[in-house]
């Protein structure tokens, strides 16, 4: 079918859009519909990743205050904007200034939010934790009148209130 | 621990259609990323990480009531076709399975819970990947079900987990919560109205991010999205998951309302859409899977319009998993090639349209 924007004979999208208060539908070919800003159908949105790694391509050249080399796993920064991916929990330290950069493209900020993790151990701290938790669940819950599912976290929330007492009491 | 061939349904629990807003949403998936610290990262593991981290989860699992009796895969020792068996039933990722090269990393495994809608992956792109999956519209129900599954081992795994950054994950798109939560849902009425362009930009708009129905980079086939958090840091879980269900029942509200236009607009040309798509797949000799796909969402149109009497969504949603290539070869025990395969589907697409007929005859046709 031909393009009815630039005539060539390949169109293969059919762009539909509002043009006046009338819908208008045109058959164009992909460069045509790029130009519209139209992703050809059924092609997955592109991954935000690779675009930001180009984009931040000059940051990341820069080298860390403590080197581009990870100094566990030896992961580079090059090998990083080329896989996309990192090498241990000691990238996430080391290329923490580029990192925040990219994070905060990504994901809007840096600052985790949601659950918290203690390492396990024979400390009290561990049923601290799920306890404060359970508690910032339960205060959603209550914020978004669940009261089921409140009720059901206050349960939860005595029960290892309870557990853990005598524990505490023991030691 | 048990073969999978022993769960109560294989793992396709999330088949049932016994969800909320079932006629729409087809499944319910929340997936938590997590990583293990003193290991490296799964793109740079050797072998000994690997195993390791195998054995420790394995052991973890040993001890958690959630795992304890439940199904460990390990997916390297499986033949090619129960690899792409776990695959089809979406309770694995094509990475774990081995991609396009057909070569599962080393120590990759799955182990299924109980209930089977909870499963972790292991030595996949990240160490492990715990996920629950339910049918219909339940995103809060699963979320307490993995949360409850992370909480557990947590107390037993050393979690790679950054004050500021949150849980670290392989990949930075994936850091902080590790979560992505999805909703399947079948929009045939967006897409018929040429209204779906307007809503996925819109759900571009506030955060999420859609696939088609086999997940990452997979086209969409049938009228099926799955729509998803597309960030995973700076917010809580719930609110994360609040979001999205806010969202996905504002998607409903608008296929139901393109849903009325069609009826209302258009009954005979639906009518007739419908039983068509009914026809074929209740007579042809030969299906291909986008044929099978496409002519399902079609019934699965009618069924919820009320302009078909049957079948049911739970046969359709059998449909959609059992006449992927490997479940076939499962029932006939054989490799089968390229035209066979579409004969062995569509006889038995039919056999299953002919057991749920008995109110789908001719009689029951409002309009004789």
């Amino acid at each position: 079918m031909q393009c009815e924007s630039c005539g060539g004979d390949d169109a293969v999208i059919r762009y539909t859009h509002i043009e006046k208060n009338e819908k208008r539908t045109l058959h164009l070919c992909q460069a045509c519909a790029a130009a519209r800003g139209v992703e050809p159908d059924g092609e997955p949105a592109p991954a935000p990743l690779s675009d930001f790694l180009a984009q931040m391509g000059k940051s990341l050249s820069e080298p860390s205050p403590a080197g581009g080399v990870c100094p566990s796993c030896g992961l580079t920064l090059a090998e990083f904007k080329r896989s996309g991916r990192l090498g241990c929990t000691t990238c996430y330290t080391h290329f923490a200034p580029q990192l925040r950069a990219l994070l905060r493209r990504l994901h809007g900020g840096t600052q985790h939010m949601g659950k918290a993790f203690v390492a396990p151990g024979p400390t009290s701290e561990r049923p601290l934790t799920r306890l404060l938790n359970l508690r910032r669940s339960l205060q959603r819950a209550v914020e978004r009148e669940e009261f089921e599912r409140a009720a059901a976290l206050r349960d939860q929330i005595r029960r290892l209130e309870e557990e853990s007492a005598p524990i505490g009491e023991d030691a | 621990m048990r073969e999978l061939t022993d769960t109560p349904s294989g793992g396709l629990g999330w088949l049932d259609a016994a969800g909320p807003e079932a006629e729409i949403v087809l499944s319910t998936r929340i997936r938590l990323a997590r990583n293990l610290q003193g290991y490296g990262f799964s793109a740079r593991a050797g072998a000994v990480d690997r195993q390791a981290v195998y054995e420790r989860v394995r052991q973890a699992a040993d001890e958690i009531p959630q795992l304890r009796g439940g199904v460990l895969v390990p997916i390297p020792a499986l033949r090619q076709r129960a690899r792409q068996l776990l695959l089809e039933r979406h309770l694995v990722s094509r990475e774990l399975v081995g991609g396009a090269e057909n070569t599962p990393p080393p120590f990759a495994a799955l182990l299924l819970g109980t209930p089977e809608s909870l499963g972790v992956m292991v030595n996949e792109e990240d160490h492990l990947r715990l996920q629950s999956l339910l049918s219909g519209l339940r995103l809060h129900e699963a979320w307490e079900l993995i949360d409850g599954l992370d909480s557990a081992l947590a107390e037993r795994l050393p979690y790679a987990f950054h004050p500021e950054f949150g849980f670290l994950t392989s990949c930075p798109t994936n850091v902080g919560t590790g979560l992505r939560a999805s909703v399947l849902v079948h929009l045939p009425g967006l897409v018929l109205t040429q209204e779906i362009g307007k809503v996925l930009q819109a759900i571009a708009q506030v955060g999420l991010t859609f696939r088609g129905l086999h997940g990452e980079g997979s086209e969409v086939v049938g009228n099926f999205f799955q729509i998803s958090n597309q960030t995973t840091l700076g917010q809580a879980e719930d609110e994360l998951i609040d979001h999205l269900q806010k969202m996905v029942q504002q998607v409903i509200q608008y296929e139901r309302r393109a849903r009325g236009v069609l009826l209302r607009d258009a009954p005979e040309v639906i009518k007739d859409k419908v039983w068509r798509a009914y026809g074929l797949l209740r007579y042809a000799r030969a299906l291909s899977l986008d044929e099978v796909m496409n002519l399902s969402s079609g019934l699965r149109l009618g069924i919820s319009l009320k302009l078909l009497p049957g079948p049911s969504v739970l046969t359709l949603n059998q449909i959609l998993v059992f006449s992927q290539l490997a479940h076939l070869e499962q029932m006939t025990g054989r490799a089968l090639a390229a035209p066979e395969v579409d004969a062995v589907r569509a006889d038995y697409v039919r056999r299953l349209l002919e057991a749920d007929a008995a109110p789908a005859s001719g009689a029951a046709d409002p309009e004789p």
